[in-house]
């Protein structure tokens, strides 16, 4: 068994040496991979995905492997002295529908297939980080908590993460979230987040000879122009992104019904909520002017925070990726790691290699830059055990 | 049916889900002292042999050692599939520099019998190259039966899961050509073989003892001879067959199915000769014909399939030295 580092610079020199020693291991990386990438999980479909978290988890001999009500995987792996507990997680949904052919195809320096990235590989780490850690001869101090997490994304708005959080009968100190790319990444603040749908419908009783209209199109139309002329302050940074918009189905007939799809993002406090306000009145004004049902929905809300980037954490994460030569992208997150942040836990996501066309059918990722993404996380997590953050 | 069949089909018919329990298996093959090699025949299989390599060396190398050794067999790929297979860490071989004294034949038949000589393990599976849904069930499933039924000498795959069947036959899931062809001239001629429910599936574990005893057409003909050729020497109790439920590949077109087939016929008949089921046979033709129209011109597409047979392995002087076989008697 490998002497543990005492401090952080004798982590640092020895975070390349880890990197070949995973290499040694590629094969069981890779191959959870392949099995985990082949297993369809959209949203609120994730149980299949949970099962081979729960079969891993028991083939490694971790500790209180379970599962909760909304579908969570964990398994804990003990520490030596176990004061504390390090969540380590990946959430296992993805975007694609169980329809999509899920077949993973593997070349001799990339992988292919839906959801490669975001998040197959992110869930076949956790699930190989008992191997990765026995391989290595690393035994930690304190516990590490594996979770595979579930309902993360779009509807699903972190109900997984979150309802662990609200329901833990053990105290979570850090934690750290794993993505499949980019590598680099570093979050370790949250965003604050609205997305929402403005949906507009024309009831029947409408009286088309009132205005010169063509329906629901125009009306959201009406929407898009008077959300575009709200005033946004570039600094603290804040932007509307509409993400997509649906009405019609025909050249010549007038829609009765459509919906906009849109997240509003700000890095000030309290900013979103004052936007959401102004939506409501603005989506009200349009209501009453056109005699249409016009509606806002709210599908997701975060709360900006987190950690500062001089944090010791954070800066210790920065050093760990500098001495494998990753070059860190600050990000701020609007994923699981701000349900950590609410209940301002320490935390931090990352990314573990590169990708590309990332969400389309052709998603890839490339095999080699997987190694010094690992080495990083196994830095990390031995900053966090250690707390290797005073130098 | 006869009592017999029945009784084979109850006692030799596995499904993939008995064998779960690797840890066991694995201690039973260390205690019979075995060696299990696996061995995937290519010819351009980029698209699929990463993956393969990658499952069965995390699976059934690292994390639970019941392979040996994983070879690749080459007919001369032009794209990638060597270079992707090695940098996962298969051995690769290309089939002509094996043996290079007996020549080199094209043909998936030649990979499987060169594996022979160059593998060392006492078992050896097979298994396809284009299986699109790979999973390590596809190898351990058909060892199994090898290393806890020592009668059983060689085991075939099928892929059939029917919802629900009362009786002691199911209903068959061969492919194409086992329906049309093969299955219909074994009930004609050896009514038992159709119990083997995919006699051309191309995943099978056999022994090595066996194997080396087995003479290899090295084209189309290769797995419905060693099917009469094991059930002549060895008998029907010397086969075995697993439920490996699903297999996801490549289908192949109605044309292809057709020279396949014109193969294997001219090696069923050459068995039914030698082993004196029919008397006589005329000279089969070689030439297989069939059509292909433009507009409404017809045109006769000819094309000579010749199964070729490589004799058994254990009468190649180089193999009965490198396996330590006594001298032959002349």
């Amino acid at each position: 068994m490998a002497a543990p580092p005492t401090s952080i610079n004798d982590l640092l020199n020895g975070v390349e040496s880890i990197k070949d020693q995973v290499k040694e291991i590629r094969e069981i990386i890779l191959a959870n991979l392949v099995m985990m990438g082949e297993i369809p999980a959209p949203t609120f479909e994730e149980e299949a995905r949970i099962r081979f978290f729960l079969d891993r988890f028991t083939e490694a001999g971790l500790d209180s492997i379970s599962t909760d009500e909304v579908g969570n995987a964990f398994g804990f792996i003990r520490g030596s002295e176990g004061e504390k507990n390090i969540l380590v997680a990946a959430h296992t949904d993805t975007v694609f529908a169980r329809t999509v052919d899920h077949t993973v195809r593997v070349e001799s320096s990339r992988i292919f297939g839906p959801g490669v990235a975001d998040n197959s590989l992110g869930c076949a780490v956790v699930a190989s980080i008992p191997k990765i850690l026995q391989h290595l001869g690393i035994q930690l101090k304190q516990n590490v908590l594996l979770m595979g997490i579930t309902r993360g994304l779009g509807r699903g708005d972190l109900e997984g993460i979150r309802f662990f959080m609200n329901n833990a009968k053990v105290h979570i100190d850090y934690g750290l979230f794993v993505e499949g790319a980019q590598l680099g990444r570093l979050s370790y603040t949250s965003v604050g987040m609205l997305r929402g749908e403005i949906r507009c419908n024309i009831p029947d009783e409408y009286d088309w000879t009132l205005f010169e209209s063509s329906g629901a199109i125009s009306i959201l139309n009406e929407v898009i122009t008077k959300m575009m002329a709200i005033p946004l302050p570039t600094k603290p940074k804040t932007t509307i992104t509409f993400g997509s918009v649906s009405a019609g189905n025909s050249y010549n007939t007038v829609p009765t019904s459509g919906s906009l799809h849109f997240e509003i993002r700000s890095e000030q406090t309290g900013m979103v909520g004052k936007l959401q306000q102004s939506l409501e009145e603005l989506t009200d004004e349009v209501a009453s002017n056109t005699q249409a049902e016009v509606t806002l929905n709210v599908i997701a809300r975060r709360r900006p925070g987190g950690i500062d980037f001089s944090n010791p954490l954070t800066k210790a994460a920065r050093r760990i990726q500098e001495s494998l030569g990753i070059v860190s992208k600050i990000q701020p997150s609007v994923g699981e790691l701000s349900a950590l942040i609410d209940k301002e836990i320490p935390g931090l996501t990352i990314g573990i290699t590169k990708a590309s066309q990332m969400h389309s059918l052709n998603e890839n990722i490339a095999i080699d830059p997987i190694f010094s993404g690992l080495a990083q996380l196994v830095g990390i997590l031995q900053a966090m055990d250690g707390e290797f953050f005073d130098e | 049916m006869s009592n017999k069949k029945k009784t084979w089909l109850e006692t030799n018919t596995f499904h993939h889900s008995e064998f779960w329990n690797l840890l066991h298996l694995i201690e039973e093959k260390e205690k019979q002292g075995l060696k299990i090699s696996l061995c995937i025949p290519t010819l351009n299989e980029e698209k699929t042999i990463g993956k393969e390599i990658i499952i069965f060396k995390s699976e059934l190398m690292n994390r639970y050692p019941l392979l040996d050794e994983i070879a690749v067999i080459d007919s001369g790929s032009t794209d990638k599939t060597l270079e992707i297979a090695a940098s996962f860490g298969a051995d690769t071989y290309l089939s002509a520099d094996i043996l290079p004294k007996q020549g080199f034949k094209p043909g998936k038949g030649e990979n499987l019998w060169k594996a022979i000589h160059q593998l060392n393990g006492d078992i050896i599976v097979y298994v396809d190259a284009d299986i699109k849904n790979i999973h390590p069930r596809f190898v351990y499933a058909l060892v199994a039966p090898l290393i806890y039924h020592k009668k059983i000498q060689y085991v075939k795959a099928f892929y059939d899961r029917p919802l629900a069947f009362s009786q002691g036959v199911r209903p068959s899931g061969g492919g194409r050509v086992t329906e049309i062809l093969i299955r219909p001239l074994f009930a004609m001629f050896y009514p038992d073989l159709t119990g083997i429910i995919q006699p051309l599936s191309g995943e099978y574990a056999v022994r090595r003892g066996v194997l080396q005893d087995l003479p290899f057409p090295i084209g189309y003909g290769v797995e419905t001879s060693h099917i009469l050729d094991v059930y002549h020497k060895w008998g029907m109790d010397a086969f075995g067959q697993t439920d490996l439920d699903q297999r996801v590949h490549r289908n192949q077109t109605t044309i292809s199915l057709g020279k396949m087939s014109f193969g294997i016929l001219q090696s069923f008949f050459n068995r039914m000769q030698k082993y004196g089921t029919i008397e006589k046979l005329p000279e089969l033709n070689q030439i297989y014909k069939h059509f292909q129209a433009q507009d409404q011109q017809y045109q006769l597409i000819e094309q000579t399939i010749k199964e070729e047979e490589r004799p058994p392995m254990s009468t190649i002087p180089e193999y009965r030295k490198k396996f330590g076989l006594r001298k032959q008697k002349a």
